[in-house]
């Protein structure tokens, strides 16, 4: 089993952690996605049996480490959050169909939400390179769960949104989508929790803005082979229950069919 | 006796064909070879069981359709795959590259004449060395587990089975039963050339937060570690009273585990949700399952089958 070791871990909230460890791939080698997920095993023992899927937040190529940012709320995210340098741990990944850049395009629209803001980071980094501009929209709870501000400032225009106004804008992300904001936006990418990527991709269909959104579902493997972690999904047409670990996480929103 | 791993022998017959070892991938956990093969060379498995086929296409349950328990895990599939004819056309052929790998088809349905319908179909397939029949799926709203359940059905479907079938007829069992060794002899009786077990659990956890069950289809099959015991027992119990071969499957994570169920009785294994948490695992187990043969002055695997009752 791909066994790497932990380089830093650090609390970067509430309840919020920020940990890098090694790549279990040669990221120059063999390639990466923003979007993709990374599947960590929160334990050797077989108590707590299933891996944990968490988004690369982060690459950084030169020295193939991955960074993931998350929530440690269960009992396995809260195993992980003790692990320290120097601690070894079992990463699968990256795994799954991430963010593509779509050529072309020359404003990129990042809406993220929660613990859902990790992969745009990356992604936010990619579009910056392939030489778009990018303003980002993120939604938190409050002011001790805003993650990410630095990196995202650094990407480009940035919009905060939370519950309670302790930090930003008092209110949902979807109401920092105006039409000016909206202006010359070409495309959007979305992650966070699924009641706000119904909005999103509802208020993005009025606006006539393509997009894609990240899913999350609950997932046994990760690696395309217990078909558990299905989300259903229209194309041409036709619904179909499809994976969202191997074809997804993420899908283009006017695709994706929320129940 | 001190021996080398790699001189332990792990070979075994099984419908007069030799295994290369004991392990293969169960029904469910391993989709059609396609992902895993991608990982490690197949043809290390003593033989893979592809994913459930129905005669039509099945979609399958909502999600949530997993759920973490304690040393185990809940699924309710609801039995997705694209059926049998697809199967045969897109998925079998596939594992043709892997020059040693028998393949056996889990076969699944809602009436007898379905499960008739897709065994027949697959007469035409010249990839298929022996059919599991899945009468244990617990996920699917008719049929499925009543045939696991009733030894009289069982029966009825293994003849009817049988009359059709061109290969071997592994009968896979359900735990959900009070008395498992009537539902093998029954099975035995009706033709079945081996039996396999066990199938899932029913299992059921809540959401406490929301107040209701966190698997969408209310109810799931338990796997895993949490399951071995019962396994065991069950094939310990089976292989004591029929004649015909029994594979056991239940929460097998390492080569010890494998020792452990040929003890209690099993020719062969299964290896299913370990799959998802390591997906080297049956490659793993199979050189654990040496060296503990090494280590333990044990040459021929096939010495291990019912140990514990000696
Ligand atoms: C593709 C993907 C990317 C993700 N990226 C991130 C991220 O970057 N940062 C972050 O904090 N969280 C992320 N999540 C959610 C994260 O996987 C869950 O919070 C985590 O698995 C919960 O595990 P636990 O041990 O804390 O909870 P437990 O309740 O102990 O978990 C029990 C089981 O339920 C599963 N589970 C529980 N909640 C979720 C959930 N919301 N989504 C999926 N599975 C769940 C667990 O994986 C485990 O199998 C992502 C989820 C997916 C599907
Ligand atoms: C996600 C999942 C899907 C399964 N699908 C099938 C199936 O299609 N047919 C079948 O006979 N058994 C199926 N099973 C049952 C397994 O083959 C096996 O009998 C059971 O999981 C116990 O073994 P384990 O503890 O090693 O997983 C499935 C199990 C899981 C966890
Ligand atoms: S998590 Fe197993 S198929 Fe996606």
């Amino acid at each position: 089993m791909p066994k790497v070791r932990v380089v830093k871990q650090e609390s970067v909230g509430t309840g919020l952690y920020k940990m890098v460890f090694e790549s279990p791939i040669d990221l120059k080698e063999k390639g990466f996605m923003p979007g993709q997920f990374l599947h960590l095993r929160p334990s050797e023992s077989y108590d707590l049996l299933l891996r944990r899927p968490l988004s690369l937040c982060m690459a950084d190529v030169e020295h193939n480490v991955l960074t993931v940012v998350y929530r440690a709320q269960g009992e396995g995210t809260k195993r992980l959050a003790r692990l320290a340098a120097g601690d070894v741990v079992d990463v699968l990944g990256p795994l799954g169909h991430g963010f593509a850049a779509v050529s072309g395009d020359r404003r990129s629209l990042l809406v993220g939400g929660g613990i859902g803001v990790p992969p745009l980071v990356e992604l936010g980094r990619y579009l910056k390179k392939q030489g778009q501009s990018v303003i980002s929209v993120l939604g938190f709870q409050n002011k001790s769960q805003a993650i990410l501000l630095d990196e995202f400032a650094q990407i480009g225009d940035m919009i905060v949104m939370s519950d309670d106004g302790t930090i930003g804008e008092r209110g949902l992300v979807t109401g920092a989508l105006t039409e000016d904001v909206l202006m010359d936006v070409d495309r959007f990418y979305s992650c966070g929790p699924t009641p706000m990527l119904k909005a999103v991709q509802a208020t993005m269909k009025v606006f006539c803005v393509p997009g894609f959104l990240s899913l999350e579902e609950r997932m046994g493997c990760g690696i395309g082979i217990c078909v558990g972690c299905v989300h259903e999904i229209s194309q041409k047409g036709e619904l179909k229950y499809v994976k969202t670990c191997k074809e997804g996480p993420v899908f283009p929103s006017e695709e994706v069919v929320f129940s | 006796m001190i021996i080398n791993s790699e001189d332990v022998d792990l070979s075994l017959d099984l419908f007069s064909r030799r295994f290369k070892n004991p392990v293969m991938p169960a029904s469910g956990c391993f989709s059609f070879g396609r992902e895993v093969s991608m990982l490690y060379d197949l043809n290390l498995l003593g033989a893979i069981v592809v994913k459930a086929t129905t005669l039509t296409e099945r979609l399958g349950n909502k999600t949530p359709r997993v759920a973490e328990t304690p040393s185990g895990m809940l699924n309710a599939i609801g039995l997705q795959n694209p059926g049998v004819q697809r199967v045969m056309e897109e998925e079998l052929p596939y594992l043709r590259r892997f020059d040693d790998l028998p393949v056996i088809v889990n076969v699944a349905g809602t009436a007898i004449e379905d499960y008739v319908e897709v065994v027949k179909a697959l007469r035409d397939s010249p990839d298929v060395f022996a059919i599991e029949l899945n009468i244990s799926c617990p996920n699917v709203k008719c049929g499925g587990i009543q045939f696991g359940t009733d030894p009289l059905v069982a029966q009825e479907m293994v003849r009817a089975i049988k009359a059709v079938a061109s290969v071997p007829v592994i009968v896979k069992l359900s735990p959900n039963v009070t008395d498992i060794v009537s539902m093998a002899l029954a099975c035995e009786e009706a033709g079945a050339d081996a039996l396999s077990l066990i199938n899932t659990v029913v299992g059921m956890q809540i959401d406490v937060e929301k107040r209701r069950p966190l698997l969408a289809n209310t109810s799931g099959g338990l796997s895993g570690p949490a399951i071995r015991p019962i396994a065991v027992r069950m094939v310990y119990e089976v292989s004591s009273r029929v004649k015909v071969p029994v594979i056991g499957i239940g929460g097998i994570m390492t080569g010890r585990d494998v020792v452990e169920f040929m003890m209690a009785g099993a020719t062969a294994v299964q290896v299913g949700t370990a799959n998802f948490v390591d997906p080297w695992s049956c490659p793993r187990i199979i050189s654990e399952l040496a060296q503990w043969c090494a280590d333990h002055g044990v040459s021929r695997v096939t010495d291990l089958v019912g140990a514990a009752k000696q």
